[in-house]
């Protein structure tokens, strides 16, 4: 049994019809990139995964248990599925550790201690000891992002989800955040990513799911589905990255 | 004949003066912390997800928005009795200053709210907080800092305000104010003094925000 499986997925915001049945299975360690155009439906896909968007139609088991939509299951699912944003997100009134060590006190009702312990080894996993006192606007795009992966880590999700997350970040600021993806996958860790990193995507991804108009239009093997992508589609979404 | 000014005069009622500040005090003290705890809660139950009750506190508002503090104090004064609710001078200048910095307060501190970026909430979202921990731990306190100077602002305005209870025989600055000039007819003198009282418990008011503001959103800085 996967770790996470999607089945027949639909999602429309009003008329428009952003995901249009989408199977999609992900198994414990597996690192998946999905790629496509904007307006693919890609980053929708990945937000239903932790119930930041609704479906409006088909199932998505978690560990073996289905998501519903109430607040007890969304709650239950987040505990397993983290995720790190293209913005961010942390928490400004609070400094990297604080940011870090919330949850695990608040939601998992660890003690200070303990969460502070977790914190320190997540901020040390992403580069950041020396930063733990720092607040977010005393940091760089890419440091922050580091922060915002240890804070997801925290929680030992089973699954994260990363939105976009180099997107926001100035060049020369892209490697730091992505060495750090490329550790949590060397580890084992179950990722799934948007991504417009496709070298990165490449190199680190076990599979590739090709989003266009809704669907999941080629998957597969990364060298397998760049070198020779099936669809015209696909043809011209990789021949318009190289170009 | 010029009018001559006579300070003197005010001197034996310092006394009454000085109940007078002492209540108004109080008025205000239990005014600026229920009413913006009535504000949170008002401004909290805005964004709830049952329309009902948003809808509800959204009528509360324009209520008291959009109508004379000096009537909604009458009413409770003089109109709950009719309900079997009887306050005493005191009790209703408090409830009548709380349920009016309420209504105002529960649209700044709205405001505040509104302007946390969507992106916070999911992130705490994605960290499996429920939504009293969410608003608790991320959203109350940048809220607040955002409308901090215009929630100190209507703290104030309310503050000043209490004057008008002495429409209800409450004892405040301005009823002593009022007693002492039917005493002794020193109108200019009277109010005079009592301007700069006000003047002062402002001023002082504001600076004791400004630092209760400080030390809420102060940063522990270690960096």
């Amino acid at each position: 049994m996967s770790l996470v499986e999607l089945h027949a997925i639909h999602k429309s915001f009003g008329a428009l019809q952003v995901l249009k049945g989408i199977d999609l299975k992900i198994d414990e360690g597996q690192v998946i990139a999905l790629i496509g155009k904007s307006g693919s439906g890609k980053s929708t896909l990945l937000r239903t995964i932790n119930g930041l968007e609704t479906i409006d139609d088909g199932t998505i088991m978690v560990a073996g248990k289905k998501v519903g939509d109430h607040d007890t299951d969304l709650l239950q699912l987040r505990l397993n599925v983290g995720m790190v944003f293209q913005q961010f997100n942390l928490f400004p009134h609070y400094t990297a550790l604080e940011n870090v060590m919330l949850s695990p006190q608040v939601v998992k009702k660890q003690s200070k201690g303990e969460a502070r312990k977790i914190a320190e080894e997540m901020l040390a996993k992403v580069g950041l000891s020396d930063k733990m006192m720092h607040y977010p606007d005393q940091l760089s795009g890419g440091q922050q992002q580091r922060v915002a992966i240890a804070r997801a880590l925290a929680m030992k999700p089973r699954v994260l989800l990363c939105d976009e997350v180099t997107s926001a970040l100035d060049p020369e600021l892209v490697n730091e955040v992505l060495a750090v993806v490329r550790q949590l996958a060397e580890e084992g860790m179950t990722l799934v990513m948007v991504t417009h990193e496709m070298r990165f995507a490449r190199e680190v991804c076990d599979s590739l799911v090709f989003m266009h108009q809704g669907r999941i239009h080629e998957s597969g093997n990364p060298e397998h589905v760049f070198a020779s992508p099936k669809t015209p589609e696909l043809a011209s979404f990789v021949g318009g990255l190289a170009g | 004949m010029a009018y001559q000014f006579d300070f003197g005069a005010i001197l034996p009622h310092w006394k009454l003066l000085l109940d007078g500040v002492v209540l108004t005090t109080e008025l205000a003290a239990i005014g600026a912390v229920a009413g913006v705890g009535l504000g949170i809660l008002g401004a909290w139950a805005r964004t709830a997800r049952t329309p009902v009750i948003s809808q509800l506190v959204g009528v509360y508002v324009e209520l008291i928005r959009n109508t004379p503090f000096l009537v909604q104090l009458f009413f409770i004064f003089f109109g709950l009795p009719a309900l079997g609710i009887k306050l005493s001078e005191f009790q209703a200048a408090a409830l009548a200053m709380v349920v009016n910095l309420g209504a105002y307060s529960t649209e700044i501190v709205r405001a505040g709210i509104q302007a946390i970026p969507a992106g916070q909430i999911e992130a705490a979202q994605s960290l499996a907080m429920n939504r009293v921990q969410i608003f608790r731990y991320i959203i109350i306190r940048p809220a607040l800092k955002k409308i901090w100077p215009a929630l100190s602002s209507q703290v104030v305005i309310v503050m000043l305000g209490s004057s008008v209870c002495s429409q209800i025989a409450a004892e405040e600055l301005t009823f002593a104010a009022n007693y002492i000039q039917g005493m002794n007819f020193r109108a200019f003198e009277v109010y005079f003094v009592t301007t700069g009282l006000y003047l002062v418990m402002s001023i002082l008011l504001r600076q004791i925000l400004k630092v209760f503001g400080n030390f809420l959103f102060e940063r522990r800085n270690h960096a």
